[in-house]
């Protein structure tokens, strides 16, 4: 388990391919600045995220944690460009998402962001190299050939880049939607449970190939779970009730996060 | 169960809209024929009941037992009239006399069709100063002599004629010209649908209609208290020989019954096309309870698991297509009335029919609510079976139930043998030489064949549409998405684009079949005429042998030759000989001669016989037989000639000098002219001024010969893709409703697309290039199968008698009808693409 906290000095040096944002050190990869998230009106109003102001650095493994109903989710989507933002500002490098018309949005996304959802991360019909270059051929880019092979190998999916996604098990299906996310080479990459529908052992598998691609590839994470072994592989942890930040943790392991769960839970149980 | 069979209903009321429609529309078209064919029935019959208020006996020649093609005179004098009158029982009796006669408008254009333009007489009783109650004036005064005519209100309106106008007519030849003293109104049957009605005073219609102090009918009123039948039977004692009294009642029954005949085979072919748009409309609720019975795969897994059994889970679904049955057949048959009604309207302002109520039978309402119900029970029925055999336990299962994936090797040898017992069928039926015989087998042929193309559809999909990906790719990573959804359920997608494929092979068959008709004619029309020009009357009524005459004295003429019918026996056998000018028909017509030719023609004594006659008969050139024309003289001739038969020029041609001298009435049926300087506006224009300028007289040059079959064909044609459009309608829901569920089932695959950065016109375009790619696959099978089976029509319609039919592909509209299928896709494309593009991202991310 590691405790870097400053994960600058990864094994192999950036790589020629690597995120070119991620030289330039000024700059949060992502950033939110008094956010918050309100639904409904008047009496009927709920307020979700509540002027949260948080910064994801480059090439860290950030974790959000926090109950049900505290948040995680929606953060992770107003950050994203998913969804929109009631009031404050959110940013992917210096670019401000408010105000972004949904086709900025989505090219912002295609070509900046990478996503691994819990599930339905893969389309049927593809098969599974067609699945990971499928950001670039949306944009109708050619991807980069030798990061593309580095990216695929490292998740180890050589091969089975023929197969379609129901000739392959959950885990290796993450795998692939991982290696979606990498190959774009995005400044910044969402993760929402990706791990929320594996077993622990593809799980595990999974979160390595996260860890090692900020290490060693010099990427940037940013992932929502609520299982603390999962936070375990990050860098940071950020958790989050009822809509605010109530802790950030640096270099986690299973046990600290769950302590400190376990103390929000019975402070929410005295409040 | 029932509760939950409603539920479901309403849960997924926007879903089943499409199949609702789907059977509304085949409802509201068999129901719309119902009501519209009870209300043409309605009103033609009141209209012939009002024509006959006036008649209650009614005398006339006895059609019965007058022998074929001989003219007889008619013999209803005044004489017979005055006997009438004077009957016990007889208020009153009327002479009446008519046939046709050609009115023309401010234009000089004939009025009318000419087969429903009437002439009349205006009987003013025995001294001339009476009323006739048929026809009361409603301006002016009734005609009274020579020059003066009235014209029945309709057609005073539709022509702007009104009293004091001088109005050109035309009966046998001549034109007349005459004043307009009065205008009338009438019930007369012919009016009302349309037709024109000229009347003339009393001696001038005789002269024109018969032969002067005759009538062709007498109508006899009954004193009060005297019925139908006993004034009848008065009449029968005064009738004269070939004649016969017939109730007016019965008149107007035998015409109601002609109506009920003529409405019948409308109807049946109308309801034919119904039942058209109502196959097609199956597969789509077939397609729609599939998907709906998929979606809810866990819901109904869950009622097996808590204890429902299979024939209730298959019941809950066939109640939920019966509540859709009903309520989109009672749409149906209201939205049926509302068609009626507005072609009611259409018709009733083309003068073509007489007012009357809209009728809805009870029979109408009944048979449109059992047809919606079961057609959508007869569709829903294997999804309601399948539904039945979800296993409780996928309840528990995945999130994604596993598509079906049987096996299609089963299915695709079962359409294989179909697809191949239907093609043979056809061919085999282009071999057979008689055209009766070959028409089951071909009709078993298609059948099987688009059956079994149907079964096939999913295993053709994947080639087919594979072979689209070249442009495809084109449109991207768009592009080939859809590519791939669109065979991603190759069932659906063949059930999808099947719908389709029925209207349009239906569609390009009919094509097919129409352009090769019209070009044989054509090629007919101008191969066996030499002759430049053909005179005939509007209605195709006999023509004065005067018109001849007046024609060849025109300097553009070089020859003419009438065309005139004569009855003869020969043998045991009745004949109609064909005189011809003898000297000038070789320089009019152009016939292939086997043997012999024209020569010796001319002298009377030769004909020429066409090669099926003469095999018939046993003829060759140098037979010689004996002829017994209508008086009961006899002619010896010989054959001088065989030659090549087609349906313009067929049959035994022999002289006129023949014939003419045997003939009771001279009169030909067509004039043939050879003119100077061929065919053109200023040639037609002379012969027509030579002529007078008659209405009646049709002088037609080939092309308005093959223009008028041409636009013959172009209406029918057009009232067929009219009919069949009902159909493609339904397939447009069909593919609708495909799509929108397509877009449904992958909203998370959507979602996630979006999420990765494809754009709202990315999603619009891969969803529309998909019902692109369904929509031309269903266009190109459709097409294909139509060249095909409007080649094999053509090989029968080639067999049973029109020599110069050959194959002819419309390529323009083979083209046309393609790129209907791809507006068919876009259109339906529209809406399921805006639902797709504005599908909420994160709804449909998140997981359950």
């Amino acid at each position: 388990m590691t405790t870097s906290t400053r994960p600058h000095h990864f094994a192999g040096g950036p790589h020629p391919g690597a995120p070119a944002a991620h030289t330039s050190t000024g700059v949060a990869a992502a950033q939110a600045t008094e956010l918050s998230k309100v639904y409904g009106q008047g009496e009927t109003q709920v307020v979700a995220l509540d002027r949260i102001t948080v910064e994801f650095r480059r090439a860290e493994f950030t974790a959000i944690m926090g109950p049900s109903g505290s948040g995680k989710s929606t953060l992770m989507h107003c950050m994203a460009g998913l969804d929109a933002i009631s009031s404050g500002s959110a940013r992917i490098g210096e670019t401000e998402l408010t105000g972004l018309k949904d086709k900025k949005l989505t090219q912002l996304r295609r070509d900046r962001v990478g996503f691994i959802f819990q599930a339905f991360n893969l389309l049927p019909t593809l098969s599974a190299l067609e699945n990971i270059t499928l950001p670039m051929d949306i944009a109708g880019r050619k991807p980069d050939r030798a990061w593309l092979d580095r990216v695929i190998e490292t998740v180890g999916l050589a091969d089975r880049l023929k197969h379609r996604p129901n000739q392959l098990s959950g885990g290796q299906q993450q795998r692939v939607a991982v290696a979606r996310a990498l190959a774009s080479q995005p400044e910044i990459i969402f993760g929402d449970e990706p791990t929320g529908n594996l077993d622990s052992r593809a799980g595990a598998e999974v979160l390595g190939f996260l860890r090692n691609s900020v290490r060693e590839l010099g990427q940037t994470v940013v992932m929502v779970t609520h299982d603390p072994v999962a936070a375990a592989y990050a860098d940071r942890v950020v958790f989050l009730a009822d809509g605010r930040i109530v802790d950030d943790m640096a270099g986690p392991t299973a046990d600290s996060v769950l302590e400190r769960m376990k103390s929000f839970d019975a402070k929410a149980r005295r409040s | 169960m029932l509760r939950t069979a409603l539920r479901n209903v309403f849960a997924h009321k926007a879903r089943l809209l499409m199949t609702m429609l789907a059977v509304l529309l085949g409802v509201a078209f068999v129901s719309g024929t119902l009501v519209f064919t009870s209300t043409i029935s309605d009103a033609f019959q009141k209209s012939s009941e009002k024509g006959y208020a006036n008649v209650d006996v009614s005398i006339s020649q006895d059609g019965s037992d007058a022998p074929q093609g001989r003219e007889t005179v008619s013999p209803l004098s005044q004489r017979t009239l005055d006997k009438a009158a004077n009957l016990p029982g007889a208020a009153s009796a009327t002479g009446v006399v008519s046939g046709f006669a050609a009115l023309s408008d401010k234009d000089g254009k004939l009025v009318g069709d000419g087969f429903s333009t009437q002439g009349a007489n205006y009987y003013a009783g025995r001294d001339g100063k009476g009323t006739d109650a048929r026809y009361p004036m409603k301006e002016g005064q009734a005609p009274r002599a020579e020059g003066q005519i009235a014209l029945d209100a309709k057609t005073a309106e539709r022509t702007g004629y009104q009293v004091g106008d001088t109005v050109r007519t035309s009966v046998n030849g001549p034109v007349r010209e005459e004043k307009v003293t009065g205008i009338f109104t009438t019930d007369d049957g012919n009016v009302a649908a349309g037709g024109t009605l000229v009347l003339y005073d009393n001696a001038t219609a005789q002269k024109l209609f018969a032969e002067p102090g005759e009538y062709t009918e007498i109508a006899l009123k009954a004193d009060p208290g005297v019925s139908q039948t006993a004034l009848k039977e008065q009449a029968e004692k005064v009738l004269p020989a070939d004649t016969e009294a017939v109730t007016g009642q019965k008149l107007a029954d035998d015409e109601s019954k002609a109506i009920e005949n003529s409405m019948s085979g409308m109807k049946t072919s109308l309801l034919a096309f119904a039942g058209i748009a109502l196959f097609v409309g199956i597969f789509i609720i077939a397609n729609t309870f599939t998907m709906l019975v998929a979606q809810r795969t866990k819901e109904l897994a869950l009622l097996r698991a808590v204890g429902a059994s299979r024939r209730q889970v298959t019941r809950s679904v066939l109640i939920e297509a019966l509540v859709v049955g009903a309520v989109a057949g009672l749409a149906g048959m209201a939205a049926g009335v509302g068609i009626a009604a507005g072609l009611r309207a259409l018709v009733g302002t083309m003068g073509g029919m007489p007012d009357g109520p809209l009728v809805i039978e009870p029979n109408t309402v009944v048979v449109s609510l059992i047809v919606g119900v079961l057609v959508t029970l007869l569709a829903a029925w294997l999804p309601a079976r399948r539904a039945a055999k979800i296993p409780p336990v996928a309840a528990m299962g995945a999130l994604h139930a596993p598509a079906t994936t049987r096996s299609l090797i089963l299915r695709n040898t079962i359409g294989a043998l179909f697809s191949a017992a239907g093609a043979a069928l056809v061919l085999m039926a282009t071999t057979v030489g008689d055209v009766e015989d070959a028409k089951a087998p071909m009709g078993l042929g298609a059948v099987l064949l688009v059956i079994g193309v149907f079964i096939l559809t999913p295993l053709l999909s994947r080639p087919l549409i594979a072979a689209a990906a070249p442009v495809l790719r084109l449109f991207n990573v768009s592009g080939k998405l859809a590519r791939q959804n669109a065979v991603r359920n190759p069932r659906r997608t063949a059930a999808t684009a099947s719908a389709l494929m029925v209207g349009l092979t239906l569609i390009t068959g009919l094509t097919v079949i129409a352009s090769g008709v019209q070009q044989a004619v054509n090629k007919m029309a101008s191969d066996s005429l030499k002759a430049d020009y053909t005179i005939s009357m509007a209605n195709f009524t006999q023509l004065s042998p005067e018109v001849e005459k007046k024609l060849a004295q025109s300097d553009q003429v070089t020859a003419t030759s009438p065309l005139r019918n004569a009855y003869a026996d020969i043998g045991d056998d009745s004949e109609y000989l064909t005189g011809v000018d003898g000297s000038s028909i070789g320089k009019l017509t152009n016939i292939d001669f086997t043997a012999g030719g024209w020569a010796g023609l001319s002298s009377g004594t030769k004909v020429v016989v066409d090669n099926a006659t003469a095999k018939e008969k046993g003829w060759k050139v140098g037979s010689d037989f004996t002829a017994t024309y209508e008086d009961g003289r006899k002619g010896r001739l010989t054959v001088g000639g065989l030659y090549e038969g087609n349906q313009m020029i067929k049959g035994i041609l022999v002289d006129n000098k023949a014939v003419t001298p045997h003939m009771s009435e001279v009169a030909d049926m067509q004039i043939l002219a050879k003119t100077k300087d061929g065919a053109d506006d200023e040639v037609k224009e002379a012969l027509t001024k030579q002529l007078g300028d008659n209405p009646a007289i049709l002088v037609e040059d080939k092309k308005d010969i093959s223009e008028g079959i041409a636009q013959m064909i172009n209406i029918l044609l057009n009232m067929l893709y009219g009919l069949l459009a009902m159909a493609v309608i339904v397939a447009v829901l069909g593919v609708i409703n495909t799509l929108a569920m397509s877009v449904f089932e992958r909203g998370q695959e959507i979602g996630m697309l979006r999420a990765i950065g494809l754009d709202r016109r990315g999603i619009k375009r891969m969803v529309r290039l998909e019902s692109l790619v369904i929509s031309l696959f269903g266009g190109v099978l459709g097409i294909g199968l139509g060249i095909f089976f409007g080649w094999a029509a053509g090989e029968l319609i080639a067999g049973s008698g029109l020599d110069t039919y050959t194959l002819v592909l419309p390529w323009d509209r083979l083209g046309l009808f393609l790129a209907l299928a791809a507006v068919v896709g876009v259109l339906a494309a529209l809406w399921p693409a805006r639902r797709a593009a504005k599908l909420n991202m994160l709804a449909a991310i998140k997981t359950e």
